[in-house]
């Protein structure tokens, strides 16, 4: 009941030893079900690069061609685009239309780095505009790079393609350099993830943008004027928890709003279960008929008697929402991201 | 010395094939033999065998050679070989200068003709340093027949009772209220199912009463200067606010105190509760109670009551609050330490839910569950009932690089495999599992218990624990079954973590008290892992025990003899010689600045003054082990080290660039 996938990793690992590769990996099923967040490399007693591994067999099949469509696609748009979603580049920043955010090249002391799902996506939109609601409440210096932004890479260098991944960052980087960006703050674990830990030659600070709140909170720049009388559990990202360990700054953001009541699931901070949503599982749907993680997490939720379902990155809000909408739950919990509940009660 | 002609013979060895394969052994004996001062030089397949010493004997005896070179493997291996080689034959035995020509030439190198050249060097080396030795004299001191045993676990009272038992003084200083340690903690014992209070209690009676053990109890070794045979030793003696001579250990004081059952029972690792006034457990020893100064209402608040219930519940008057902490000062021959083990904080992994899951225990905790001196009797009761389905893990904290254990524990396997006996024996009904990585059942009579508890019943099932969740009231424990590659969920009421063994927290504290270092696993390093395995770098020091790694009981208390035995060899022996190759200060070119002082770790070189404002360093020879950081912190160059004087390595370095 717990399990979704047939996806076993040391039997991949145990064939590659003295078996073409190729024949694994084209072969066997499962390996686009990993979602590489990274709990078995986390428990591993013998610390083996399980997630490399994976990403590695993905980088067989697209050398080889031989992927399937949707990550084909996904990829495709990145090279095209700049993002994986199949949009123009020139429409990245209609998001922003009407809020007038400052363009980093005016200088600024953070640059407020989007990411494509939340600048492309209408339900992420509303948690970018929130963001920058905050950040002008609190007084934050911030601009963006506007239409000038493109993919952080993270989803496509999981996705087996560490070439584009690699001419991304280069040029993420340099346009950073361009900039004189000194600081980061993102909106996803994601982007936030990868620049932190996988950029080579990068020397700005990055922060999550929930660790940014948390510290405007702290020094007492955000005064919250209205209570959200609301029972509230907060679901960590692999990206942000497990894989970073930022546990406590979104706990703080929650627990200083007047009025919620925080409670957690019993998979809490490392325990966490993750959404499905990361290592290119935004593009493709799992082999396995079995119950979506997500399903399963929404009904840990709803075990605590949370009302709101408070999450801090864009894939786990989309997937835990669409379970939300396809089991009609909306009468009983909402899905909201940190910054949706934080304007709120601004 | 006075200015004799100096004759060198030299010695090239084939090591077998060690050295002869890669190394042309008669060019280069053919290549040295032409150099100053060499009169002889030789090569032989075993340098170090009976028949290669005769042939060194020999030639001093009749060609008098004065300077011996041997060109073979380190001089860590056999510089002591040959220096009482040479002795033998009359000579000073640091006459003798090592080529180490296997460890840094043949078995480094691949190329015969370059490696022959670089032995070829590395002789010429040794040659140019043999000319210029000078012999040195051994300095004998004496050794105080008396031992402190650090640690009063199974290792500290076994090595105290042998180290007492051959007549020598011995000052066992444990922390802890009561001696026992962790063996005293433990139910039954693998894979005999002794039990472990009844074969424990006698050995700590007998240290109690034997005539040559003084025992300070609740007290730390708070300094450690001087040498073998001669160290000075601080005990602080914590105040027990208790007068040892009138307790009679009757206990009315607990049960008068008023926080009785509201402080966590150390003993019972969390399981139980005890008052400020307490004994550890029923047989400690000394079987005195202690009031402990952290918690006690009149000691940390200053008032209990009207007046300290306990003072007015005793009817011996042994009750003292003013009782200050005590310091002892001892003169010590040798010193063993035993101060065991820490276990693994399984919070550390948390994907087993422990500390947030009443019903996830660790290792130690369901010892004392089970044990019948525990807080429930050895009654195995989770919420009030018996647990049906009772589920091990094994490799908590183990063999884990992901906490950064990468050790084996040794005792987790059988600890487990006992502990689901156990439960077996008392609950014959509940369905016990064992997830495992591997079973490491190499004792005496291990793997036999190990295939007894699996025909009991008990499943085994190979692979590690992945998560641990809440299903209800009960537990949900999920693994994949590594063997038949497929997911598996065993429900629980009761989870037990065969949580490992750790170095202790203050082992650092410890090191730096001692002088003694650590292994990358961070125990207590040995001097040699195979043929030192209770000494230390530090002469006179020796270690016993899980200190020096994870092991069972019989392991340590057989380290614990062997520790003993190495302390008594040196305090029977009277009298050590200490290390000839030290430094020494020219007292005209010192200017008394004290770097030395600060370079050294062994606190031998002090400033003195030589006349009315002239400081001057001079170095306490016993203190000295030679390692050379004063002469390298030396502004003056007025530090030389016997043995490695600046003309003997200036000579070494122009033979061979």
């Amino acid at each position: 009941m717990f399990r979704k996938s047939h996806f076993n990793i040391r039997k991949f690992i145990y064939d590659a030893f003295d078996k073409d590769m190729a024949k694994v990996v084209f072969e066997k099923v499962g390996i686009w079900d990993c979602t590489t967040c990274s709990a078995c490399l986390n428990k591993c007693p013998k610390g083996v690069d399980t997630v490399g591994f994976v990403t590695g067999l993905r980088q067989l099949m697209v050398e080889d061609g031989r992927i399937p469509p949707p990550i084909r696609d996904a990829l495709k748009s990145v090279s095209i685009h700049k993002n994986p979603w199949k949009i123009g580049a020139e429409e990245r920043s209609k998001w922003a239309e009407g809020l007038e955010i400052k363009n980093i090249s005016e200088g600024a002391d953070i640059l407020y780095f989007v990411g494509c799902t939340p600048a492309y996506d209408a339900r992420l939109q509303k948690v970018a505009r929130a963001i920058v609601g905050i950040m002008n409440k609190a007084g934050v210096d911030f601009g963006i790079l506007g239409n000038e932004e493109g993919c952080c890479g993270s989803e496509i260098r999981r996705m087996g393609d560490p070439w584009t991944f690699e001419y991304l960052a280069k040029e993420n980087i340099e346009t950073f350099k361009k900039y004189n960006i000194r600081k980061v703050v993102t909106t996803s674990p994601h982007c936030f993830n990868t620049f932190k830990n996988e950029y080579e030659g990068a020397d700005f600070e990055v922060q999550h943008y929930t660790e940014l709140i948390a510290g405007l909170i702290e020094e007492g720049r955000l005064a919250f004027s209205r209570e959200i009388n609301k029972t509230v559990t907060y679901h960590d990202p692999c990206f942000l928890g497990k894989q970073n360990k930022i546990f406590d700054p979104p706990r703080k953001i929650l627990a200083s709003i007047p009025g919620v009541k925080l409670v957690e699931m019993d998979r809490a901070r490392e325990r966490s279960l993750c959404c499905e949503g990361g290592g290119g599982r935004m593009w493709i749907e799992s082999e396995d008929s079995e119950d979506r993680l997500a399903k399963i997490r929404v009904g840990e939720a709803m075990c605590v008697q949370a009302q709101i379902l408070a999450t801090a990155c864009p894939f786990c809000l989309l997937t835990l929402e669409d379970v939300v909408k396809t089991e009609e739950l909306e009468e009983s919990i909402e899905v909201l991201d940190i910054a949706e509940l934080v304007i709120k009660a601004l | 010395m006075e200015s004799e002609e100096i004759k060198i013979g030299v010695y090239v060895c084939h090591c077998g094939i060690n050295i002869g394969s890669t190394v042309d052994v008669e060019q280069v004996r053919d290549s040295v033999s032409e150099l100053p001062n060499v009169s002889i030089s030789r090569d032989f397949k075993y340098m170090c065998s009976d028949p290669g010493q005769a042939l060194i004997r020999k030639d001093i005896e009749e060609r008098g050679l004065n300077r011996v070179v041997v060109a073979a493997c380190s001089p860590r291996m056999h510089e002591p070989t040959f220096r009482k080689t040479i002795q033998q034959a009359g000579l000073n035995p640091y006459c003798v200068e090592i080529a180490n020509i296997r460890e840094q030439c043949s078995w480094v190198h691949e190329d015969k003709a370059d490696a022959t050249d670089k032995a070829v060097k590395l002789v010429c080396s040794a040659v140019a340093k043999a000319s210029l030795l000078e012999p040195l004299e051994e300095k004998e001191v004496e050794i105080a027949p008396r031992a402190l045993v650090i640690g009063a676990g199974i290792a500290g009272i076994q090595a105290s009772l042998d180290i007492a038992d051959a007549g020598f003084q011995v000052y066992l200083v444990e922390r802890e209220p009561s001696i026992g340690g962790h063996m005293a903690q433990l139910d039954k014992t693998f894979p005999t199912l002794d039990c472990s209070a009844c074969i424990m209690t006698p050995k700590m009676v007998e240290v109690e009463r034997h005539p040559n053990i003084e025992l300070l109890t609740y007290s730390k070794v708070i300094e450690v200067g001087g040498y073998i045979g001669n160290f000075n030793v601080k005990v602080k003696k914590k105040p027990r606010y208790i007068n040892m001579d009138r307790c009679t250990g009757c206990g009315l004081c607990a049960e008068a105190c008023r926080l009785k059952g509201r402080i966590t029972s150390e003993f019972d690792v969390g399981m139980g509760k005890r008052s400020a006034s307490y004994i550890p457990f029923p047989y400690a020893v000394p079987s005195k109670y202690t009031i402990d100064a952290e918690h006690c209402l009149f000691l940390t608040k200053g008032k209990c009551g009207k007046s300290p219930a306990c003072k007015d519940a005793c009817t011996a008057d042994a009750v003292e609050f003013e009782q200050k902490e005590e310091i002892v000062e001892l003169d010590i021959g040798t010193i063993v330490v035993a101060t065991g083990f820490d276990l693994f904080d399984a919070t550390e992994k948390p994907e087993y839910g422990y500390g947030l899951y009443d019903n996830v225990l660790s290792g130690l905790e369901f010892e004392r569950l089970v044990s019948s001196s525990g807080p429930t009797q050895g009654k195995i009761a989770i919420g009030g009932k018996d647990p049906k389905d009772v589920v091990f893990v094994q490799c908590v904290g183990s063999r884990d690089k992901s906490v950064g254990n990468e050790y084996c524990s040794r005792v987790c396997c059988m600890y487990t495999a006992k502990q689901a006996y156990l439960i077996h024996e008392k609950l014959p009904d509940a369905r016990l599992t064992i997830f495992y990585i591997d079973i490491r059942a190499f004792g005496k009579g291990f793997e036999e218990f190990y295939d007894r508890v699996r025909e009991e019943g008990v499943r085994y099932i190979r692979g590690n624990v992945s998560e641990i969740i809440k299903k209800g009231d009960r537990l949900l424990v999920m693994a994949e079954d590594t063997l038949l590659g497929e997911p598996i969920d065993v429900e629980a009421d009761l989870v037990v973590l065969a949580t490992g063994i750790v170095p202790r927290a203050d082992v650092r504290e410890l090191m730096n008290l001692l002088k003694i270092s650590q292994s990358p696993d961070g125990f207590l390093l040995e001097a040699h892992p195979k043929l030192r395995p209770v000494d230390t770098a530090s002469d006179g020091i020796y270690i016993a025990g899980c200190c020096q790694g994870p092991k069972d009981i019989p392991d340590t208390v057989a380290q614990a003899k062997g520790a003993a035995s190495s302390a008594m060899t040196k305090m029977s022996q009277g009298k050590v010689k200490v290390e000839a190759i030290i430094a020494s200060v020219d007292p005209f070119i010192c200017r008394g600045c004290g770097r030395c002082v600060e370079a050294c770790e062994y606190g031998a070189p002090e400033l003195q003054e030589a006349e009315p404002g002239i400081l001057v360093s001079e170095v306490n020879d016993s203190l000295c082990k030679g390692c050379g950081a004063c002469a390298v912190a030396c502004p003056c160059r007025a530090i030389s080290m016997k043995h490695f004087k600046n003309e003997q390595i200036f000579s070494q370095i122009e033979a061979v660039i």
